[in-house]
C-alpha cells in the first residue's frame, strides 16, 4: 500500500464521516440530547481533520479545526446546541463536504463561503461565558496542529523554538559562520532525578540517557545514596538519580526536549558549564565505592529487546544492580524469558477476533465479475439450446446437469448482483443538503423526512437517480411548498414537510417525494398548456391528465424562470431520464394538500426479465415489468378508428392497438391482429395500450447490453441482449413505442437502426 | 526480534498510515479500532509499545491507557498518545492517565519512529 492508496482510503472515510456528521447534526436538530451523538459528530470532524493534516490539505484542516473547536464547546456543555447554531453547523458540514471534494478533485471552494462560516463558528465558540482552553485557538483559523507545530519537533541541532543564551568559546568558531552559535560544542551539566511515577508510566531512565547521548558525548554518574537496604526497598520505588555531563553542539532547549516526556515525573536541572567538581571528586559522594566517572557504554542497550515490557516493575532491575554497570548481566535472561512468553502467547492465540468483516473492493472488479456472470448466463442458455437442438436421444443426465447449471447460474447471478446492491441512504442524505440550500435561497422553512433509507438497489441505479431526484426535490421546495407566511395564513405549520421514501415493490424500487404544499395549480397548468399550444381550450382533460401535463416537454409553470428550478431542465427531462433507466414516474396531487411524485425503477440495470417475442421475423424482448397481461385477439374485439387507428375491446374497455412492427418500421403495412398476440402494457400516466406482436417465444432473464455504449441511441429500443442461440435481440422501449403510436413518429434514423 | 507495536485508532486512514509506516520501519504491527478492542488485542498480542488515539468511540484513549496501567501484566508498556492537539490540557490528561509520551498529528514517519524508539529499548 502506498500513500496514494491511503489517500484514497482517506477520502472514502471522509464520505462516511461526513454522512455520520450530517445524520448526527440532524438528530441533534430533532432534539436528540444523547452525549454520544455529540461525541460522534465531534469525532467525525476530528477524524477528517486528522487525516487531512496527514496529507497536508491545509484548507480542509483549517476549516475542520474551527468547526471542531465549536463542536468541542458543545461537547463540553459550554455551548448549547440551539437550532440557530445547528443551522450554522449543518451549513458548515456542507462546506466541509465541499472542501473535501475540492481536495480530492482539485477544485476550490469560494473563500467567502468558508470565511463567513468560520466567523460564525468562532463567534459561537467565543460568545460563551466560560472561554475554554480551546477557545483561544479560535481566532486564528490556523490550527494548532499545523504541520510545523513546534512541540512535535524532534530534538534537532537547529531547533528554532528558542534562542537560549549558550555559552561558547570564540576559539571554536573557526570557519563555520552559519552554524556558529549552535555548532560550538558546549558543556552542560544535567541533574536528573526520576520519581516512581516516571517508571509507572512506562518511561525508563536509561532510555532518556540513551536519547541524551544522541546529542553528544556523555559522562554519566549514577547516584545511589538514596538506595535503602533491601528490606526497606520498595521494588517500585525510584532511588537513583543521575549526574550527567553533556558535551554537545546543541543548545539547552534540545537537552530539555529529551526530557519532554518525563519532566513532570522527575526533577531535571540543566546548567550550562561543567560541574567538574562533582565528577572530579567522587569520594565526596560515596565512601566505599570508587565513584570514578564511568564512560557510559550505550552499545549495551542497542541489542536489548524489550526491557520495558518486563512484567515485573522495570525499575526493580536497575535498583538491584551495581551502579557502575547499568544493564549487563541479568538482561539477557529477562529477554529470554520474555521471548519465551511471547512465543507461548503467539502459539496460544493466533488471531484477533473481529466484528462482522467487510472488505472494500474496487467497483471495477465487481463490474467485471457481473459482466462475466452475464456472459456465463448467455453461455449457459446457448449450451441449453444446442443440447435441445441436437437432442441425441434426450440423455436425462445431460438434461439434469443442464438444469442444475441453470439454477446455479441464476444463483450466482443473484449473489453477484447483491454485492453491488447498496442502500439509497447516501443519495437521500445528499438531498438533505439540497433541501437546506433551496430553503435558504427561497426563504422557506422545510423539514425533510426520509423513510426506508436502507432500501437496497443496484449501485448503477443509485448513481443515476441522484440527478432526477435532485431536480424533483428542488421543484418540490421551489414550486410545491408555500412560504412560511402563506402557510401560516392557510393555517398550516410554517415549516413545510418534504417526505422522501423508498421501498421495494414487486421487484422494483419505488421512491416517493411527497410535499404538503399547495398541490398542482390546475388552472394555471391548463392555461399554460393552452398558451404553449399543448392542448386546445376545448380539450376535456381529467385532473390526472392535467397533472401529467407538467411532464410535457418544454413545460414550466414558474412564471419567471427562477434560479433554482429553471435551469433549462423541466420535468420532461426528469421523466425521460427515469424512463431511460427503465423506470416510470407519476404524480398525484391534491389542491391545498400537496403533491406526491412516485417513481418506480428496476432494481438493477444489468439484467431484465423479459418476454421474447417475434415481430416481422425479428426477435424482440419486452420488459416483463411493463406487461400487464397477454391475450389472443378475436376478430370481433377489433374495431377500426380513423384511417389507421384500431382499438381492441378488452372486457368492458377499449384500448388502442399498437402495431409494433409498423411503428419500428419493420413493415409498412399493418399486421392482422387476429394472427398475432396482444401484450397489454401499462404506459406512463397509467394508460393501457395493447402491443401487437406476431408470436411469443418465451420468457427469460436477459443480460442487458447497452446500445448507447456499443452503438448509438436508437429510439424505440432500450437496449440489446444476446439470446441463447447467440443472436442479438433488441429490447423494446415500451414507453417510446407507445408515445410514437400517438402520432409522434420515432426519429428518422430509426429505420437504419432497426434494420441494421 | 522485531518489536511489536499495538496501534489503537478509529480512523481507517490513520490506521493504514501507521501500518505502512511501522512495517516499513521493520516493526511488527497489530491494530485495534477503539479502546475496548485495544484492551482485547493487548492480551493476545503482547506488544512492546502502544500507540493510541484519544478520540475514539466506546472507550477513548484516556480510558484505554488507564486500563493498560491497571493490568498487572502490561502496566509497564510504554504508551504513546497520538493527538492532533498540542495544547497542554490534553497532554496533561493523557499523562495523568499514564501515557509515556505523545506524538502530535500529523506525524511524519521519522517523527513517529523516533518517538517509538525513544521509549523502547
Amino acid at each position: 500500500m502506498d500513500m496514494n492508496e491511503i489517500k484514497e482510503i482517506f477520502f472514502q472515510e471522509c464520505e462516511e464521516q461526513l454522512a455520520e456528521l450530517e445524520s448526527g447534526l440532524l438528530r441533534l436538530n430533532d432534539g436528540d440530547t444523547d452525549p454520544e451523538t455529540v461525541n460522534a459528530v465531534f469525532r467525525a470532524v476530528h477524524s477528517i481533520k486528522g487525516g487531512a493534516g496527514a496529507f497536508g490539505l491545509d484548507d480542509l484542516v483549517s476549516f475542520a479545526h474551527v468547526f471542531e473547536t465549536t463542536l468541542d464547546c458543545v461537547r463540553s456543555n459550554k455551548l448549547e446546541a440551539s437550532p440557530d447554531l445547528l443551522k450554522v453547523m449543518l451549513r458548515s458540514a456542507d462546506v466541509l463536504a465541499d472542501l473535501t471534494a475540492a481536495s480530492r478533485d482539485g477544485g476550490t471552494v469560494e473563500a467567502s463561503r468558508t470565511s463567513g462560516l468560520v466567523a460564525e463558528l468562532e463567534a459561537y465558540a467565543k460568545g460563551q461565558p466560560l472561554p475554554s482552553a480551546s477557545a483561544p485557538a479560535a481566532p486564528a483559523p490556523k490550527p494548532e496542529a499545523a504541520p510545523e507545530a513546534p512541540v512535535a519537533e524532534a530534538p534537532a541541532a537547529t531547533d528554532d523554538s528558542g534562542f537560549q543564551p549558550v555559552p561558547f568559546s570564540f576559539d571554536s568558531i573557526d570557519g563555520d559562520d552559519e552554524l556558529a552559535i549552535n555548532a560550538a560544542a558546549s558543556v552542560f551539566t544535567v541533574r536528573f532525578k526520576p520519581r516512581s511515577d516516571l517508571y509507572a508510566k512506562g518511561n525508563e531512565a536509561v532510555l532518556i540517557l540513551r536519547e541524551l547521548a544522541k546529542l553528544g558525548d556523555l559522562q554519566v554518574r549514577c547516584e545511589t545514596d538514596d538506595l535503602p537496604s533491601l528490606d526497606l526497598l520498595d521494588p517500585e520505588g525510584a532511588y537513583f538519580s543521575w549526574l550527567i555531563r553533556v558535551e554537545t553542539e546543541s543548545d539547552e532547549e534540545a537537552i530539555r526536549q529529551v526530557f519532554e516526556f518525563v519532566e513532570w515525573d522527575s526533577t531535571v536541572e540543566i546548567t550550562a558549564g561543567a560541574d567538574e567538581e562533582a565528577f572530579a571528586a567522587p569520594d565526596a559522594m560515596g565512601e566505599e565505592q570508587p565513584m570514578a566517572a564511568v564512560p557510559f557504554d550505550l552499545s549495551l542497550l542497542e541489542d536489548e529487546p524489550v526491557v520495558a515490557t518486563e512484567t515485573a516493575a522495570p525499575e526493580a532491575a536497575p535498583a538491584a544492580q551495581e551502579p557502575a554497570q547499568l544493564a549487563p548481566a541479568n538482561m539477557p535472561l529477562a529477554a529470554k524469558a520474555i521471548a519465551a512468553e511471547a512465543e507461548k502467547k503467539e502459539a496460544a492465540v493466533p488471531a484477533v477476533p473481529a466484528a462482522p468483516q467487510t472488505i472494500r473492493v474496487d467497483l471495477d472488479r465487481v463490474d467485471r465479475l457481473i459482466n462475466l456472470v452475464g456472459e456465463l448466463v448467455i453461455n449457459q442458455a446457448m449450451l441449453a439450446q444446442s443440447v435441445v437442438e441436437n437432442e441425441s436421444g434426450g440423455s436425462s443426465a445431460v438434461n439434469l446437469g443442464l438444469e442444475e447449471l441453470q439454477q446455479l447460474t441464476r444463483e450466482i447471478q443473484d449473489s453477484v448482483m447483491a454485492i453491488r446492491a447498496q442502500p439509497v441512504k447516501p443519495v437521500f442524505q445528499r438531498m438533505g443538503r439540497i433541501v437546506r440550500e433551496i430553503a435558504d435561497m427561497t426563504g422557506k422553512s422545510v423539514k425533510l423526512v426520509t423513510e426506508g433509507e436502507n432500501t437496497e438497489v443496484d449501485k448503477t441505479v443509485i448513481d443515476k437517480i441522484a440527478e432526477p431526484l435532485t431536480h424533483m426535490i428542488r421543484n418540490a421546495v421551489d414550486h410545491g411548498l408555500e412560504g412560511p407566511e402563506k402557510r401560516t395564513e392557510l393555517g398550516k405549520n410554517p415549516e413545510g414537510i418534504l417526505k422522501l421514501s423508498a421501498k421495494h415493490r414487486s421487484g422494483r424500487i419505488v421512491i416517493e417525494i411527497a410535499d404538503d404544499g399547495a398541490g398542482i395549480n390546475r388552472e394555471r397548468v391548463k392555461a399554460k398548456a393552452i398558451e404553449n399550444g399543448l392542448i386546445t381550450p376545448e380539450s376535456n382533460l381529467s385532473d390526472e391528465d392535467i397533472d401529467n401535463l407538467i411532464f410535457h416537454p418544454g413545460f414550466s409553470t414558474a412564471d419567471k424562470i427562477s434560479d433554482i428550478s429553471g435551469r433549462g431542465v423541466g420535468m420532461d427531462v426528469v421523466k425521460r431520464s427515469i424512463q431511460a433507466l427503465g423506470g416510470r414516474i407519476s404524480i398525484t396531487s391534491k389542491p391545498g394538500k400537496g403533491s406526491v411524485f412516485t417513481m418506480s425503477l428496476p432494481l438493477t440495470l444489468a439484467v431484465l426479465d423479459g418476454m421474447v417475442v417475434t415481430v416481422a421475423d425479428q426477435t424482440l424482448v419486452v420488459p416483463l415489468t411493463a406487461i400487464v397481461e397477454t391475450l389472443q385477439p378475436e376478430k370481433s374485439d377489433i374495431h377500426s378508428f380513423g384511417p389507421s387507428q384500431r382499438l381492441i375491446a378488452i372486457r368492458d374497455t377499449f384500448c388502442p392497438l399498437v402495431d409494433v412492427g409498423n411503428i419500428l418500421n419493420f413493415r409498412a403495412d399493418l399486421a392482422n391482429p387476429v394472427d398475432g398476440v396482444a401484450l397489454l402494457v401499462e404506459s406512463e400516466g397509467g394508460g393501457q395500450r395493447a402491443l401487437m406482436v406476431d408470436a411469443i417465444q418465451g420468457q427469460r432473464q436477459v443480460v442487458i447490453k447497452s446500445l448507447e455504449a456499443n452503438y448509438t441511441n436508437v429510439p424505440g429500443i432500450a437496449a440489446a441482449t444476446i439470446l441463447g442461440d447467440g443472436r442479438v435481440a433488441l429490447i423494446l422501449d415500451v414507453d417510446a413505442v407507445v408515445t410514437a403510436s400517438r402520432g409522434q413518429p420515432l426519429s428518422p434514423d430509426m429505420m437504419l437502426a432497426a434494420t441494421g | 526480534m522485531k518489536k511489536k507495536v499495538l496501534t489503537v485508532d478509529d480512523s481507517r486512514t490513520i490506521r493504514n498510515m501507521l501500518l505502512v509506516t511501522l512495517n516499513n520501519a521493520g516493526f511488527e504491527t497489530v491494530q485495534a479500532e477503539d479502546g475496548v478492542e485495544g484492551l482485547e488485542v493487548l492480551e493476545e498480542s503482547n506488544p512492546d509499545v502502544i500507540v493510541t488515539d484519544i478520540n475514539m468511540p466506546r472507550l477513548d484513549g484516556f480510558g484505554f491507557i488507564e486500563g493498560v496501567r491497571q493490568n498487572d501484566r502490561f502496566r509497564a508498556i510504554p504508551i504513546l498518545v497520538l493527538t492532533t492537539e498540542s495544547d497542554a490540557e490534553k497532554k496533561n490528561r493523557a499523562r495523568e492517565a499514564g501515557a509515556t509520551g505523545w506524538i502530535v498529528k500529523p506525524f511524519d514517519p521519522s517523527k513517529l519512529i523516533a518517538a517509538i524508539e525513544r521509549v523502547t529499548a
